[in-house]
């Protein structure tokens, strides 16, 4: 399947330097519709530039980012928002205070009425019917973000993204800080963005999780992009070699 | 508001609480000394008006995670603005110069702590000094009388429907202020910038633009309180203002607005001046001297504020 549909993400020869400090070297991957693709190496390999690069924050030095065919240069995070891309990241961006209705529309609320009103009804029914699909187990929509168990505050950071990424969602150590059944539950909703014909990018530390939930597993070593591979035909060894660079690709 | 909170939180109904038993009290300590007439009730709300106005602004600049310290001399130098500006031209040029100015401050404010990002605590400290100083040479401290009764009537001492205009100034700005604050997405941004910056950059919002909007909306609001003392007083001096800062701090916070951004109420606020007001009326028709006043006023602050802050979850 993966092989027949056009890419949503295209990166072509991603080069990106900060003064001369060389981030990323040559970066080159195709994300498709329905498709997980988990990055992985150590600290310091360049996930973190390449995430930001994809979802607007930094713009490469040099090389081509295309979205569905059509090449892309964001001015911000705003503009990579717009283009359909969404990122969770890693301390999920909730404000803690706030209802999870308002954080499921920070920055993008609905209103009503010739006077520009919050339309809060519309909000929470939204927001409702989401968590209830996606099976995120909150509370109500009303509940304070605070109030919240770190899974549940993860759910609501990833349904927030589903809820208004038309293509793509990069995820940045999605269960980092979470225990172990809260994580069981995160990774069957990551699973879930799959048939919803989402691409989703995936940088996480933990090998295991990227085996469970990724189709392919592309190696950043030092800026180098070392290798993609599918994920059903290797194995943690070979990942491993790849990241600690003891066998080259 | 529709939504009740997810959990009841004692410490969110506070200042009606504390509202209530102030009352109580004085109403029956203070029965003998007409606390209870009609006219030493509307004198309170009159009496809290310009503090209740500066409330306002006090909250939106809390709730955005900023502070503002330099409200008390704005109104000092908006009201003697307005005074010295009606001097010479009519009542709208007044008004003009009043409100013009107390916005001027605030961006000033709001310049160098969106863009500049210099603590808003230090910058609002220094503007405090500095404008009380500007308020001083201005009229070499003297007084300026306001005369003009279209003035005084709209700002002080007039009544429309029978109801004195200090109370529709205060009911008017309430009740747009909520609606601004809690049913606008400008509202909400302010909420998302004190609770969460970054939350709210990667959200899209101009944060940097929040932080300058609100405390330019303070210094407004500190204008018009300037307005109202000019009103009321049918004079401005220097020293306007001058005496709010701690009751104005301490309304807000006992009326549920968050130090440190993110939470707050405009409702909450008024009760917790009005609270503040009843407070002063009471302690001087017990007779008390102006230093036992101080002592006894800032005590029961102090625990006003003690138990609207403590976490009771920590």
């Amino acid at each position: 399947m993966t092989e027949i549909s056009e890419p949503v993400l295209s990166l072509q020869d991603i080069h990106k330097a900060f003064g001369g400090v060389v981030a990323i070297e040559t970066f080159s991957l195709d994300l498709h519709p329905g498709e997980i693709v988990a990055l992985v190496g150590d600290n310091g390999a360049g996930k973190s530039t390449l995430i930001k690069m994809i979802s607007g924050v930094h713009a490469p030095t040099s090389g081509d980012i295309q979205l569905e065919g059509n090449p892309v240069t964001f001015a911000d995070a705003s503009g990579a928002r717009a283009a359909g891309v969404e990122v969770v990241y890693q301390d999920l961006a909730l404000a803690d205070q706030q209802p999870v209705y308002m954080n499921m529309f920070l920055g993008r609320e609905l209103t009503k009425g010739p006077l520009g009103l919050l339309d809060k009804k519309s909000m929470i029914a939204e927001t409702r019917s989401l968590v209830e699909d996606l099976d995120v187990r909150i509370p109500s929509a009303q509940a304070i973000i605070r109030d919240l168990s770190g899974g549940q505050r993860q759910g609501i950071a990833i349904a927030r993204a589903t809820h208004w990424a038309s293509k793509l969602i990069l995820l940045d150590e999605p269960t980092a800080a979470l225990g172990v059944a809260e994580t069981a539950k995160v990774e069957e909703l990551i699973k879930t963005l799959r048939a919803r014909n989402l691409a989703v990018l995936i940088v996480s530390h933990s090998l295991d999780q990227v085996f469970r939930l990724s189709d392919r597993i592309c190696v950043l070593r030092r800026g180098q992009q070392i290798g993609v591979r599918r994920t059903s035909e290797t194995d943690k060894n070979e990942i491993i070699a790849m990241i600690t660079g003891l066998q080259s690709s | 508001m529709t939504l009740l909170p997810s959990t009841f939180d004692i410490r969110n109904y506070i200042v009606y609480l504390g509202f209530v038993a102030i009352f109580l009290f004085f109403a029956i300590t203070l029965f003998d000394y007409g606390f209870l007439s009609t006219r030493n009730l509307t004198n309170i709300v009159l009496q809290t008006a310009p503090a209740t106005i500066m409330a306002i602004g006090l909250v939106y600049v809390l709730s955005a995670g900023e502070i503002d310290l330099s409200f008390g001399s704005i109104t000092a130098v908006s009201a003697l603005a307005a005074a010295v500006t009606m001097q010479s031209y009519p009542m709208p040029f007044g008004v003009a110069a009043g409100l013009g100015v107390g916005l001027a401050i605030g961006a000033f404010n709001g310049l160098l702590v969106a863009w500049l990002r210099l603590p808003s605590f230090l910058v609002t400290l220094a503007t405090l000094g500095l404008f009380a100083g500007v308020a001083r040479t201005m009229t070499d401290l003297r007084s300026i009388p306001v005369v003009d009764p279209a003035f005084t009537g709209f700002f002080g001492s007039g009544q429309l429907f029978g109801v004195p205009s200090l109370v529709w100034w205060t009911f008017f700005s309430i009740a747009i202020a909520h609606v601004i604050y809690r049913q606008t997405r400008f509202g909400a941004h302010i909420l998302a910038t004190g609770d969460n910056p970054r939350a709210a950059q990667v959200s899209g919002i101009k944060v940097p633009r929040i932080r300058f909007l609100v405390l330019t909306f303070c210094g407004g609001c500190a204008g018009l309180a300037g307005l109202l003392y000019a009103g009321r007083l049918q004079a401005a001096k220097y020293t306007l203002g001058e005496s709010d800062l701690m009751t104005v701090i301490a309304a807000v916070i006992v009326g549920g607005t968050a130090l440190n951004g993110g939470k707050g109420s405009v409702i909450g606020a008024l009760v917790g001046s009005l609270m503040m007001g009843m407070l002063n009326n009471g302690l001087i028709l017990m007779g008390l001297s102006v230093s036992d006043q101080m002592i006894v006023r800032g005590l029961i602050i102090l625990v006003a504020v003690a138990v609207s802050l403590r976490d009771v979850t920590r």
